[in-house]
């Protein structure tokens, strides 16, 4: 299951910066691109989180949708799903701006 | 008594622990001259199986590895003690019904085991899925999709992150084209719509289709300085 080494790195980098203060909330941002299932990483993260500094915290998941710049004719286009395609010219060579996120962006600690 | 939160930014990808890991893995490989091969694969593929024929056109020519990370489609000891090759085997099955790719750590805690001194190639066999492997880099230079024509036209665009990630695309169990509803045209046509840059070869390893042409092109990358990336 791809969600659980996931969740596990995201436990992991929330630990890191987590000060040695409790870890109420994570928030992360989601590429669609990624194809992660967001209740099956609240699950795992549920399951990693166990016996941490961030047990008991709140997985917040900004899921971000797929957009690219066509290298046919320049234009950006809104990619809501398989074959990722222009919406222009429809053409599939396209650089993609965002849709690949995976990252953690804050954390929410308890005051010491 | 009464808490506050505070919010702390991190902006941490969360893959950065595993890629700086391939990264250190890579660094390792490339001071002992060792090119190293990430294939993957949806299972039953068939890669096993064409990784076996490629051996047997390779041995002689260049010192092989198998870092073999495939619980399901595992070369088995009878099956490769003829190519005597150095081969270490990684778990991936720590529980939760097992792994879905290998990770950087697990090359790693694989590498010990190998004397990468000895090897000019290391072919690492990544677990047969087409979702999850894309994700972990392992320091590989070149990443090789085995795809079967048995799985239908239209997985590069189910499936883009593996299909986008490859370097040489084969299409496999080629020899079963005239018994399949496959059509060739329009897979490679949806193969150049996700991954305009990747080659594609036609292989078989019923008939060898194609072996020849995958092992040239090994012979072909390891003959220059390994490109970055
Ligand atoms: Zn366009």
């Amino acid at each position: 299951m791809h969600e659980l080494s996931i969740a596990e790195s995201i436990v992991r980098v929330a630990c890191n910066h987590a000060d040695e203060r409790r870890v109420t909330r994570v928030h992360v941002k989601l590429g669609h691109l990624r194809q992660v299932v967001p209740s099956a990483l609240a699950f795992s993260f549920g399951l990693v989180a166990e016996g941490t500094g961030v047990e008991g915290a709140e997985l917040e998941m900004e899921e971000v949708p797929a957009a690219g710049i066509c290298r046919r004719c320049g234009e950006e286009s809104q990619l809501e799903g398989f074959p990722l395609v222009c919406r222009t010219c429809g053409g599939f060579d396209l650089e993609i701006i965002r849709g690949e996120e995976l990252l953690v962006e804050f954390l929410e600690l308890e005051e010491a | 008594m009464h808490r506050t939160a505070v919010k702390k930014v991190v902006l941490e990808n969360v893959l950065d622990a595993n890629d700086a890991l391939a990264q250190a893995n890579r660094e390792k490989f490339d001071q002992s001259g060792t090119y190293v091969i990430n294939m993957m694969s949806s299972p039953g593929a068939g890669k096993t199986a064409l990784l076996e024929r490629a051996l047997e056109r390779l041995r002689g020519k260049l010192r092989l590895g198998v870092l073999e990370g495939d619980v399901q489609t595992t070369l088995d000891a009878d099956r490769l003690a003829r190519f005597h090759i150095p081969l270490v085997q990684v778990n991936t099955d720590p529980g939760f019904g097992g792994e879905c790719h290998l990770d950087a750590n697990m090359v790693r805690s694989g590498l010990a085991e190998l004397p990468l001194e000895d090897i000019d190639i290391l072919v690492i066999e990544n677990v047969g899925n087409l979702v999850c492997p894309a994700e972990f880099r392992v320091g590989e230079n070149v990443r090789v999709m085995v795809y079967s024509i048995t799985e239908g036209e239209e997985k590069p665009l189910k499936y883009p992150l593996m299909f986008r990630s490859a370097d040489l695309v084969l299409v496999n169990k080629i020899d079963l084209l005239e018994y399949l509803d496959f059509d060739l045209e329009q897979f490679l046509g949806y193969l150049k719509a996700v991954n305009p840059a990747a080659p594609h070869i036609l292989t078989s390893a019923r008939t060898g289709e194609g072996v020849e042409e995958f092992c040239s092109w090994l012979e072909r990358r390891t003959a220059y300085p390994p490109a970055s990336g």
